[in-house]
């Protein structure tokens, strides 16, 4: 990915010779790397960093409530926009705050800087008040972090930050800054290159490999694409559409691939998976050859592994060679960028004999589609997803939550083009949706964009409401409400002996709940409702809308293969 | 080394940077997987340092390991060991209760291994010694009826052999 330097910036200020503060040194940085967006709380240690952002006309900051929802909308930012995404918090329990976030960035390989206040340098080991070891915590959860000693160093420290986040295997990178240090006068460089000896990523991929890949993919009787998140960060949509395209290799995405493809192209099969369509779980577990690109095989996806695609031959590309044989030896492994990788590969390969194969997949597409029934007088919940697809035509930016709803969202919601569907995946974090949200709302204003939540998940995080309401965001939120912890509630239904442990809610009124926060409130409680309340909500304008629908707490997310098991065990109905 | 299941030796260089110990380190723990010995030193360039880790782990997860420590940013290079003709060295201190009795017989064992008295005291001997990790625990072994108060080890350090590069 490209560092953001935006040509209609004002050019830089002339600022070699002159002094400057280290939170200003900060600020000037993150001008330099084109940030206009940044989330964040302030606090004692970030309090200089503050002082600086008040100069700054041309960086918008945005006032959370709590620190985790800077760091899920920076996410949303990032995932809507293919730009970094920035956070920051001050000491201690503001940068604690942020590590969901974190870990969901680390997981889902997402682009984004976290600036964080430290206690000054004289202090620092000493238990000081709000100090905690923010480096120490975060190591394994950032793609890289550092603690800056002296002003001077803010510049490097800055760009190494965006480049890191960005480039290779996207990921999150924190910038943690004594009081002190930004309070350092220095004369700061802001040409000097970072130097990242350690730090190369391939991005062409072996040219041997890519042939043989190319071969076996030509004479495969029953080739598939099992095509992920890596797609979307290279932006590699164009390249696998013209692979599918040329070939008719047929295509299934992970949930965080979602957006890839179109999900309407007659070679995509949709989501694969332990919730994924009866359809793409059968066809790549009878494949012969699997080309795995920007995935990670992950245990959602594969289940037992030693079941998974018995029969097949695996060609993995990936920029991150550590997730090439992680968890499947590859027969084939390609090390590099999606994008070009592919580039390289789509017109070496020759359109496969596969119409016996179609056939069988367009035999199981049809045996087993996604459906469901509307129960008497209970809303459905995948009836409110499969309308909010039709209602936007798959061309909305979509942030899910964390459960069912999310689940069902996949399912249903037919992303038509990259960027669009926006799931805490890795991490499965609850009260990730609305504040993912958020952040991609400020990334793309211009574009529709809706939050889907569970009523467990949006309780995690609906204080951020207000921020909503204080910046007169089009943001409709659709709460899935089945009175439970739905996902949880299924498993226990299904495992548990119906032992329902913990997972029956008591609910606030949503509705009046957003009217409290100054946003729109709808409650929906009959099916015949639902649809002129969507309507309503995704027309609203200038303000957030809460919709409240109450769902039917007995319907359950299928297909499903259990957790460790294989698609031979795959439950198809209730 | 001989309660080890498997032992994988990988030599690693990083950049000399405050933390980066704590990260490889950080990196093997979160995998559950025990590190046996771990040595640290500069290189023959100050601002690298090498580590050699011997961690206990199946050997078709080594490599996976040296690809996790890769991703790193302060590794310069991390080199899975196992298939490759390496010399291995350690270094033990190790103090054993004497007699006048045993001085002798203790000192012979010590020729035999070609390790060294370093330090002598009317009731203790301290010996070092130098070789791969099994010589070194056959000496440990010998000289257990003797008594051993205690023991220093370096743990292992590794260079690939010939010309090539660890």
């Amino acid at each position: 990915m490209a560092r953001q330097i935006t040509a209609s910036k004002p050019p830089a200020p002339a600022v070699r010779s002159r002094q400057m503060n280290g939170a200003q040194t900060l600020v000037e940085s993150l001008r330099r790397e084109g940030v206009e967006v940044l989330f964040g709380h302030p606090g004692g240690a970030s309090l200089p960093i503050y002082d600086a952002l008040y100069d700054a006309q041309d960086i918008h900051h945005i006032l959370v409530r709590h620190e985790q929802v800077a760091a899920h909308a920076a996410v949303g930012y990032a995932r809507a926009s293919g730009r970094v995404g920035v956070c920051t918090a001050t000491s201690g329990p503001g940068a604690t705050n942020l590590i969901t976030g974190l870990t969901d960035a680390m997981m889902d390989s997402v682009p984004v800087v976290a600036i964080t206040g430290q206690v000054p340098r004289p202090v620092i080991g000493n238990d000081a008040f709000q100090e905690a070891d923010v480096t120490g915590i975060t190591m394994p959860i950032t793609k890289y972090n550092t603690l800056v000693m002296r002003a001077v160093d803010i510049p490097n420290a800055v760009r190494a930050a965006f480049h890191l986040a960005g480039t290779g295997r996207p990921g999150p990178v924190l910038v943690d800054i004594p009081r002190d240090v930004s309070q350092e006068l220095c004369e700061p460089d802001f040409d000097e290159e970072p130097a990242l000896p350690g730090y190369r990523p391939v991005l062409d991929g072996n040219p041997s490999q890519i042939a043989e890949a190319a071969e076996a993919l030509s004479a495969a009787e029953r080739p598939i694409v099992y095509a992920g998140g890596g797609i979307l960060s290279s932006g590699a949509t164009p390249e696998l559409t013209a692979l599918a395209d040329r070939t008719g290799i047929p295509v299934a995405l992970t949930l965080m691939g979602k957006g890839a493809m179109d999900e309407t192209h007659p070679r995509c099969l949709g989501m694969l998976g332990m919730h994924g369509s009866a359809f793409a779980n059968w066809a790549i577990n009878r494949a012969d050859v699997i080309l795995a690109v920007g995935v990670r095989f992950d245990d959602r996806v594969t289940g037992r592994l030693k079941d998974f695609a018995p029969h097949a031959r695996f060609i993995h590309i990936d920029i991150d060679p550590a997730e090439i044989g992680k968890n499947k030896p590859a027969h084939i492994p390609i090390v590099g960028d999606a994008k070009r990788v592919l580039a390289a590969l789509v017109p070496l390969v020759r359109a496969p004999k596969i119409e016996a194969w179609w056939k069988q997949i367009e035999e199981w597409r049809e045996k087993y589609p996604f459906r469901y029934r509307q129960r008497d007088g209970r809303i459905s919940h995948q009836y409110v997803c499969d309308l909010l697809n039709r209602l936007t035509g798959g061309q909305a930016i979509v942030a899910t939550d964390v459960g069912q709803h999310q689940m069902w969202m996949a399912q249903w919601y037919k992303c038509r083009e990259p960027r669009t569907f926006i799931s805490s995946g890795g991490l499965g974090a609850m009260g990730f949706g609305f504040p993912a949200a958020l952040g991609a709302k400020f990334a793309r204003p211009d574009k529709q964009v809706l939050a889907l939540v569970g009523d467990g998940g949006f309780q995690m995080t609906m204080q951020d409401l207000i921020t909503a309401v204080e910046h007169r965001l089009s943001l409709p939120i659709f709460i899935l409400n089945n009175g439970a912890l739905g996902m949880v509630r299924q498993w226990q239904s299904f495992f548990y002996r119906g032992r329902f442990s913990s997972s029956i809610l008591r609910n606030p009124d949503f509705a009046k709940l957003g009217d409290a926060y100054g946003a729109r409130g709808i409650r929906v409680e009959r099916p015949e409702e639902v649809e002129g309340a969507l309507r309503t909500a995704l027309a609203t304008e200038g303000v957030p809308c809460v919709v409240d629908i109450l769902c039917d707490p007995e319907e359950n997310c299928l297909p499903m293969i259990p957790s460790g098991q294989s698609v031979a065990e795959m439950i198809l109905d209730d | 080394m001989t309660d080890l299941q498997h032992a994988a030796t990988i030599s690693v260089l990083v950049q000399n940077a405050p933390g980066v110990l704590v990260r490889v380190a950080g990196l093997i723990r979160r995998r559950g997987v025990n590190i046996h010995s771990l040595s640290v030193g500069p290189t023959e360039d100050p601002s690298i340092s090498r580590m050699t880790i011997v961690v206990d782990t199946a050997p078709e997860r080594t490599e996976q390991f040296a690809k996790q420590l890769r991703k790193l940013v302060e590794v310069l290079r991390a080199t899975s060991l196992d298939s490759t003709p390496a010399v291995d060295r350690e270094l033990a201190l190790i103090k054993v209760n004497v007699t006048p009795g045993t001085r002798l017989e203790i000192m012979e064992i010590a020729n035999v291994f070609r390790a060294s008295v370093v330090d002598l005291t009317d009731k203790t001997m301290t010996l070092e010694v130098t070789g791969r990790g099994e010589k070194v625990d056959a000496f440990v072994t010998l000289l257990t009826k003797y008594g051993i108060r205690e023991m220093a080890r370096t743990g292992q350090v590794t260079l690939v052999r010939g010309s090539q590069n660890t």
